[in-house]
């Protein structure tokens, strides 16, 4: 059989099959990055929240912050999978893999942080057994655990063709094992038109339930700060707020993940000039949306300047408390991609990459700046000696866990993407001898 | 829950119950009963007590292991109850602190805290650029529209229908949301390994928050086990100035210790308020302003460490500063 779907699925076999020694290299790396982050989590268990950075004011740091950075991730990569999917947007497709795995690996990895915060992991059923629906949190409970079953049954959902493929195609030198686990996966898909139909109307049904979970769920996210009375939580505009600052990091880290599978010679075929032109605009669309919403949000308490914000004003352009960082933010997260996405000469496949790498990061020092300067500065002002007590700075411990929830993304990835080709091959197949896209939503006429 | 009964812990609580029945027991009769602790004849022991008509009258002497005790702190629901009929309430007179920080260590060593763990707080407020500044004891204001009761996910937290909001430490599971969401900074975290506790094995109650558990959360709890026998707060007690009142409003009371007022009252003379009562959690501490006050407030600052005084500066010098 020469169907197009497998001779392109012959070309990416190599990469599938015996890894290398530098591919189990970077494995081991990875890995002892996760593990020592495993150590520096046994340690707080162990010695209490005392060896972490957060005291009382900062109560909660950078495990919040990640919390909120890799959920937005998470959503974010929902949303572009699922709105291409149900759109029947053709030339993203090839991209889309990496937007599901996106939203899995961040999900995995972006959840447990907010268990790190817990001072009493031991109990942790107790969210269950006593749960109040109350609270916020019994909120961010239900709708994140609901859309992670969502999105790994999307995600497997996507790779079910590709995994019948990889069962089927002759000449892959694997071990029997993967063939089994290949055999497993694919439950029993052959191709056939009702089996093709019934997927993809499973993916448009998962699509079109994702989308909307995404949105509530990281709305709801953000309510666990915008319920507070505290000024600069406390604001009616944080849930869209979120939601725009979510998609935008999340089309940067798409950007930044193809660069990197674009290094391989053979995806330079795939993830072309064209996605990162495409992207690059949708990018450049979500830096004015975002920073609309960033003006809005600080121009109201700005121009007022309540006694209860002043302080907190004050302390975001101080550049010996959050000057440098805010200032950071500003600039990566919408003066250099604007001018680098906005003007043709320079943008570049490199420059693109390179900028959103910045939006990445200076999204992250926006949630940092979303936990941390409220809680260093409630209404009863901190007049305490103790500089811990004062001042914010997460110690290593936070740091080790920080780093192994991103090294276990990459690790993710890395596994993933020997699993099975990160070009979703059967979709990209169809892509090519598709007579007519078919529509969800048909108009008369 | 059940508590094992030291022998020490008995005699106090039949004491302690004698005075339950609203009895005096005889000099004599107690000493005996303090004497006689193991001997085997306790059943057929009798004292006397007098009763509400006046009469002296013999009854049995409770056995050792008995275990009524009205005062003892509630546990389980019990103690998300709340006393029946309470309401109450605290006062702040403003006028007379004068940051002695007395409160402070008498809340700590009654609640067995660390020094650096500070239910109760004094801090140096100034309300305007032109106002003189003054000390703001801050305890836990249990709220009647708790923010932080609303946020917690387990039911660790609770309202009470005397008033109190209460933690129940052996439910807590430590996610803090409680401290972010309390727009006054009452509530602490036990970052590390707490004190141990001083009587060994005592039963945890709510009312006490002691043991303290590392990884939870704790805060000021109006001593709702002193609230039980009728005593106040320690911070009052402690107070040498008088500055904190506390009491019922059912019963229209608050006591400092040295005397008692009527609470409406001293609000509506006083101008009682509310501090941030804007925010709508409807607190049920009432400061009295700072008026005609009986210390200059530097006075409050002579026994405090340097590097403390620093941290008012902002305050003090340059009445026009107001950052």
């Amino acid at each position: 059989m020469n169907t197009p779907a497998n001779v392109l699925i012959k070309e990416f076999l190599p990469g599938l099959e015996k890894p290398s020694t530098k591919w189990y290299l970077w494995v081991a790396l990875l890995s002892v990055v996760s593990l020592f982050g495993m150590f520096a989590l046994i340690m707080q268990i162990v010695k209490g929240q005392v060896i972490t950075g957060m005291r009382d004011n900062a109560v909660w740091g950078i495990y919040t912050a990640n919390f909120v950075f890799f959920m937005g991730l998470s959503y974010a990569g929902a949303l572009i999978s699922c709105t291409f999917q149900l759109l029947r947007i053709k030339w993203a497709k090839a991209v889309l893999r990496i937007a599901e795995l996106i939203t899995v690996s961040s999900l995995v990895v972006g959840a447990p942080f907010i268990l790190f915060c817990l001072g009493r992991l031991d109990r942790i059923h107790y969210l269950f057994a006593f749960g109040r629906i109350q609270s916020p949190i019994t909120w961010d409970v239900i709708a994140i655990s609901t859309d992670l079953v969502f999105c790994i049954a999307f995600l497997y959902f996507t790779h079910i063709r590709d995994f019948a493929k990889l069962r089927d195609v002759t000449d892959f030198n694997v071990a029997p094992w993967r063939k089994r686990m290949y055999k497993f996966l694919a439950l029993g898909y052959q191709g056939k038109p009702e089996q093709k139909k019934l997927l993809h109307q499973a993916h448009d049904i998962m699509a079109a339930i994702i989308i909307p979970t995404a949105i509530i769920a990281y709305s709801l996210l953000s309510l666990l700060f915008s319920m507070s009375l505290k000024p600069g939580w406390h604001s009616t505009i944080f849930s869209p707020y979120f939601v725009v600052t979510a998609g935008y990091s999340g089309v940067a880290l798409l950007l930044v993940i193809m660069w990197i599978y674009r290094r391989n010679k053979l995806m330079e075929k795939y993830i072309t000039n064209q996605h990162f032109n495409y992207f690059g605009f949708g990018l450049l669309i979500l830096a004015f949306v975002y920073a609309y919403f960033s003006f809005s949000e600080y121009l109201t308490d700005w121009y007022n300047q309540t006694t209860a914000y002043e302080k907190l004003m004050h302390d975001l352009v101080d550049f010996s408390h959050f000057g440098w960082l805010s200032l950071f933010h500003i600039v990566f997260a919408f003066i250099v991609p604007v001018i680098v996405l906005g003007f043709p000469w320079l943008r570049s496949i490199n420059s693109v990459a390179l900028v959103s790498a910045f939006i990445v990061v200076a999204l992250w020092v926006k949630r940092y700046l979303i936990v941390v300067p409220p809680l260093e500065n409630p209404f009863i002002p901190i007049q305490d000696t103790r500089t811990e007590y004062v001042n914010y700075s997460a110690s290593w411990v936070e740091w080790a866990l920080t780093a192994a929830g991103i090294a276990v993304i990459i690790l993710i990835f890395t596994v993933a993407s020997k699993i099975a080709p990160i070009i979703p091959v059967s979709e990209v197949a169809d892509m090519e001898n598709e007579e007519k896209p078919k529509l969800l939503f048909k108009t008369k006429g | 829950m059940k508590a094992k009964e030291e022998p020490g812990n008995n005699r106090r609580k039949f004491l302690r119950n004698t005075f339950a029945l609203g009895t005096v027991a005889l000099a004599s009769t107690a000493g005996k009963v303090l004497a006689a602790d193991d001997s085997d004849n306790k059943k057929t022991e009798k004292i006397k007590v007098l009763t509400t008509d006046g009469q002296v009258i013999e009854v049995d002497k409770p056995a050792d292991n008995c275990k009524i005790n009205p005062f003892a702190p509630a546990q389980g629901d019990a103690a998300r109850q709340g006393i029946p009929g309470r309401s109450f309430v605290m006062v702040i007179d403003l006028a007379r602190c004068k940051n002695a920080r007395k409160c402070i260590e008498g809340c700590q060593e009654g609640h067995n805290l660390k020094p650096d763990q500070e239910w109760l707080n004094v801090a140096l407020m100034k309300d305007n650029p032109e106002a003189e500044p003054y000390w703001f004891p801050r305890q836990c204001f249990h709220c009647d529209n708790p923010p932080c009761v609303k946020v917690c996910p387990v039911g660790a937290t609770f309202k009470r229908q005397d008033n109190l909001v209460l933690i129940d430490n052996e439910r807590c599971i430590g996610c803090k949301f409680c401290v972010v969401a309390c727009p006054y900074s009452a509530r602490i975290f036990n970052w590390e390994k707490p004190n141990e506790p001083i009587v060994p094995e005592s039963a945890y109650s709510p009312e006490t928050s002691i043991p303290h558990q590392i990884g939870t959360v704790s805060k000021c709890d109006f001593c709702a086990d002193r609230s039980r026998e009728g005593k106040l707060p320690y911070c009052a007690t402690s107070c040498p100035m008088g500055v904190i009142y506390f009491g019922d409003r059912n019963e229209d009371a608050v006591s400092n210790g040295t005397e008692t007022v009527r609470f409406s009252q001293l609000i509506k003379e006083r101008a009682g308020y509310r501090y941030l009562e804007e925010l709508g959690t409807k607190p049920n501490v009432y400061y009295l302003p700072p008026v005609n006050k009986m210390f200059d407030y530097e006075s409050g600052l002579k026994d405090l460490p340097e590097e403390q005084q620093r941290v008012y500066d902002d305050l003090r010098d340059g009445n026009k500063s107001n950052k």
